[in-house]
């Protein structure tokens, strides 16, 4: 398991973490969202972060054996903030992180239920007047309030960016993937349920909701003529075209140009 | 002279072994609360001891008679040496009788000692290198001394220097066999064996006087009720205190390590030195003293463990070894070989387990695949992630009754897991041609049905377990059949053994067992084999687990065949390492055990190896050509099938089948 790379330690850094109810793709089991266990995954990957998580949302049954999932990853607590089945989760959110003022909050790219807009992110840094980061892959380094981190880009890349604190990020599947739960942990969490004022998400309830059909997908036709067409059409990057080819050189010059190479990808530091 | 030493040397010994024993009592006690029935089981002892033991160990016929010798002799000498020479009672009867007990011993320390000469790697050495020494020293000097009570020799024969070199020789006698026993010699087996039979945990595995065999193979359901307790073994004071005794009786014979597929596979396990391991935490100190082979790959003396320290370490406290690495653990196929070979009744398979549970349910940390199959098992009910609504899929052709229509029928027949996996339906299909064939009233499940449970039960997920489980005897309770029948026998050892605790109890059949019913009641009328020669591998859930080792050969010879046995078959046959969650959490060795399995199967020259296992059948196909065929008995067995009386049923079939076909034509 990727861990922080850097040893500084993160004492005293306050890292809230969003968690949402997931669905099994195929059973439609509630469950610890995917993306949502690999934030809490990110804060628990973080050296001394106090971690705080957070679920908005109604709180029946079926939805704490989820959240329990959480709790099994070695968390102790979930602050549950209650809410109505029908209510805009943002302006609630909004309220616990302002008054909670965390430096970094952690969250899944989008939920697997409900509307799965993805948008509370944005909606939330809106609110906060914070930045965001989608794509959050390492968090390398804290260092007075400002984060190092490397962004998940298509196609394995990274991008390295400078974020200044508090900031909101998302973590999608390109972050490390979480920890296992385990049951004894997360029988014995605790679910901290608050109630809360619930606003009624008034644009919502103009929707007319129905179950997604599964729709036939489009062909790709590719016009090629060889198996190497169909390959290259396949592994093509997106972008590109500064690339060099070397013949009838050194095997040092070819060296140094592979060296140049990987420095300037930043596999070599 | 001796008229005054010897009492003192014999009672003071004695009371160094009473102390000893208090202490070492005391160290079991650490162990958790088990309920068993002390007046009872010591009442049992002495059966448990000459029967059941005796078998274990009479499978080494010399060993065997060794033993007898020597520990037969040793016992009486004790007795008799503590009346005669402790107690000082002056009887030439008795005097004699101790001379024949000590000769019988001497002589069987004499073929310990020889035994000792060179050793198999097997056994272990250190202080068990100087027993047989010790063994004669006490046989031979109680034998001198009684010369003079029995009247061979003058009572004032020799000087003081050689009353005071025989003292001595008794006295070293003493403290191996007497001091050494409580105070952790070599013959400490003794001691703790004696109670371990009496208070084992599993009380039921030992056979009876009225001829029942004794199985208890399933593993103890672990209790949730109460969020508070911690799930599994965590240090070795949460082993219940009857296991504590029973690693303490461990005589490192190395039977076990003999035994283990993951041993010779060169993983990181050795069920002997695991044991070892569980007595050097439960007394405390590092495993440096250990004398036998250590775990592949592992030097000894660099774990150490107490009583109330964890067992393993967490990963994330980064480096730092406890009593043994997870590994270890992990490479376990619960095949049971070594619990089968000891003659000591050490229960290896659930000390492991209970390890596990503590790994999985509080750690959080069940290796590679692990976690991900545990994640399927509570999302969609099978370990692949299969949606559970395909479980059918398989049998689209069959028209399979399903339980849900009939409501009841004969047999329930059991899917299992292998519906998902290509070569598995069509052992499937076999067994399901050769029922037809038979005309059995049977049903599935169907979709209702779920994963047994096993492979959840051996990664330690005992919730998961439980939770397969209930759901499964509440589907099964819906409905009624006479029987269960399946070819898995992982789910036919959960449904028979394991679900009883949980409050399921049927009366189940592994598929090799009722064909051969069907065939005994002439209900299957088979063409002659033609093929090669035949071998048979025993699944470990079927044979060791569950004692069926013959109806799959009955059913072998009923279809012409002759089986050409392996060295290594029945109660000795090497496991095809797809047990326990084995595949699934895959720990790397020097080779691989379905390698080896196979390496069996080509010395006996075989051209197929009949299976009745989807795990044995998947683990021993994964091996490279060329080798052997593997074929399912269900496959043999519908093959050699003679069709005309089921022929009616089977055009049936296949009208309907084409009748489906039109209709698909027609829609397209």
């Amino acid at each position: 398991m990727p861990h922080n790379a850097t040893s500084s330690s993160h004492a005293g850094l306050q890292v809230a973490v969003l968690v949402s109810i997931g669905r099994h793709p195929l059973t439609a089991r509630a469950r610890r969202a995917d993306q949502d266990a690999r934030a809490v995954e990110m804060a628990l990957s973080l050296d001394d972060a106090a971690i705080r998580l957070v679920h908005a949302g109604g709180n029946d049954d079926d939805n704490e054996e989820a959240l329990r999932g959480y709790l099994g990853m070695g968390i102790d607590e979930i602050n549950v903030i209650k809410q109505a089945s029908n209510a805009d989760i943002v302006p609630a959110l909004v309220t616990s992180l302002r008054d909670a003022a965390p430096q970094l909050v952690f969250t899944g790219s989008r939920a697997e239920v409900g509307e799965g807009s993805g948008l509370v992110p944005y909606l939330l840094a809106e609110a906060l007047g914070w930045p965001v980061i989608n794509g959050l892959a390492q968090v390398e380094s804290i260092e007075h309030g400002v984060a190092t981190v490397l962004q998940a880009l298509p196609r394995g890349k990274r991008r390295r960016l400078r974020v200044r604190l508090p900031a909101i990020a998302t973590v999608d599947s390109n972050a490390p993937p979480a920890r296992q739960s385990a049951f004894g942990p997360a029988r014995r969490g605790e679910l901290a349920a608050r109630a809360c004022s619930s606003m009624p998400d008034e644009l919502q309830a103009q929707w007319h909701m129905q179950t997604a059909r599964k729709r036939p997908k489009r062909l790709k036709i590719v016009k090629s003529a060889s198996a190497r067409d169909r390959f290259k059409a396949a592994a093509a990057k997106a972008e590109g075209g500064s690339g060099q080819v070397l013949s009838d050189v050194s095997p040092e010059q070819g060296a140094e140009a592979i060296f140049k190479l990987l420095k300037e990808e930043d596999v070599l530091r | 002279m001796l008229d005054t030493l010897l009492p003192i040397l014999f009672f003071s010994a004695l009371a160094l072994a009473a102390i000893g024993a208090v202490r070492r009592v005391r160290l079991w006690r650490q162990g958790r609360h088990s309920p068993v029935s002390l007046i009872r089981g010591l009442i049992a002892m002495p059966r448990r001891y000459l029967v059941d033991l005796h078998h274990v160990v009479a499978r080494d016929k010399a060993m065997s008679n060794t033993h007898v010798a020597t520990a037969g002799g040793f016992v009486l000498a004790a007795l008799l040496a503590i009346v005669v020479h402790g107690l000082g009672l002056d009887s030439a009867i008795l005097a004699w009788a101790l001379l024949a007990a000590t000769t019988c011993m001497f002589v069987g320390s004499l073929f310990v000692a020889k035994r000792r000469r060179n050793p198999p790697p097997r056994l272990s050495k250190g202080p068990w290198m100087r027993l047989p020494k010790s063994l004669i020293a006490f046989s031979l000097g109680v034998f001198l001394v009684t010369l003079p009570t029995a009247g061979i020799l003058p009572e004032d024969l020799g000087s003081w220097v050689l009353a005071l070199a025989l003292a001595g020789v008794v006295a070293w006698g003493l403290g191996e066999l007497f001091f050494g026993m409580t105070w952790g010699g070599p013959m400490k087996h003794a001691f703790a064996g004696a109670l371990h039979l009496a208070f084992h945990r599993r009380p039921e595995r030992f056979s009876d006087k009225h001829g029942g065999e004794g199985r208890s193979t399933g593993l103890k359901a672990l209790r949730l009720e109460d969020p508070a307790t911690k799930l599994g073994v965590e240090k070795p004071a949460d082993f219940a205190w009857n296991q504590l005794l029973g690693f303490d009786a461990c005589v490192q014979c190395g039977r076990c390590e003999a035994a283990c597929p993951a041993f010779a596979a060169g993983q990181p396990l050795n069920p002997k030195k695991l044991i070892q391991d569980m007595v050097v935490g439960m007394v405390g100190g590092s495993d440096a003293h250990y004398a036998g082979s250590p775990y592949p790959g592992k030097p000894v003396g660099e774990h150490a463990g107490e009583p109330h320290g964890p067992i393993v370490t967490r990963p994330s406290t980064k480096g730092g070894t406890a009593l043994v690495d997870a590994e270890t653990l992990w490479s376990c196929t619960t095949c049971r070989a070594c619990v089968e070979e000891c003659p000591m009744m050490i229960e290896h398979v659930d000390a492991i387990v209970d390890m596990r549970r503590f790994l999985t349910l509080e750690h959080g940390n069940t290796p590679n695949k692990g976690a991900e199959v545990l994640d399927n098992l509570i999302a969609t009910d099978n370990p692949g992630g299969f949606d559970p609504g395909s479980r059918t899929h398989w049998a689209a052709d069959l028209n399979l009754p399903l339980m849900a229509d009939k409501r009841e029928a004969e047999v329930l027949l059991w899917l299992g897991d292998g519906v998902f996996d290509m070569r598995n339906q069509r052992t499937l299909r076999a067994l399901v041609k050769v029922l037809r064939a038979a005309q059995v009233d049977f049903a599935v499940l169907g979709n209702e049905e779920r994963d047994s449970g096993d492979v959840a039960r051996r990664l330690g997920d005992e919730a998961t377990f439980q939770s397969l489980a209930k759901r499964n005897i509440a589907t099964l309770g819906q409905y009624r059949f006479a029987r269960i029948v399946t070819c898995d026998p992982h789910s036919f050892h959960v449904l028979k053994n394991e679900y009883g605790e949980l409050g399921g109890n049927y009366e189940v059949y592994h598929h090799s067992t009722y064909l051969n019913r069907l065939l005994e009641e002439g209900k299957l009328s088979l063409k002659a084999w033609k093929g090669g020669t035949v071998t048979y591998h025993d699944p470990c859930y079927l044979g060791r687990y569950n004692g069926e080792y013959e109806a799959p050969r009955d059913v072998l010879r009923a279809l012409g065949i002759e089986v050409e046995e392996m060295a290594r078959s029945g109660y000795r046959s090497r496991c095809c390492g797809g047990g326990g969650g084995a595949p699934i959490t895959d720990i790397p060795g020097k080779q691989r055990i379905p390698d080896m399995r196979m390496n069996d199967v080509r010395e006996t020259g075989a051209e197929l190896v009949a299976v009745g296992c989807p795990q044995c059948t998947a683990m021993l196909e994964g091996v490279v050509e060329p080798r052997a065929e593997i074929k399912d008995i269900a496959e043999l067995v519908a093959d050699a099938l003679i069709e005309d009386d089921s022929a009616e049923s089977t055009s049936r079939d296949e009208a309907a089948g084409k009748a489906r076909r039109a209709e698909e034509e027609v829609t397209l």
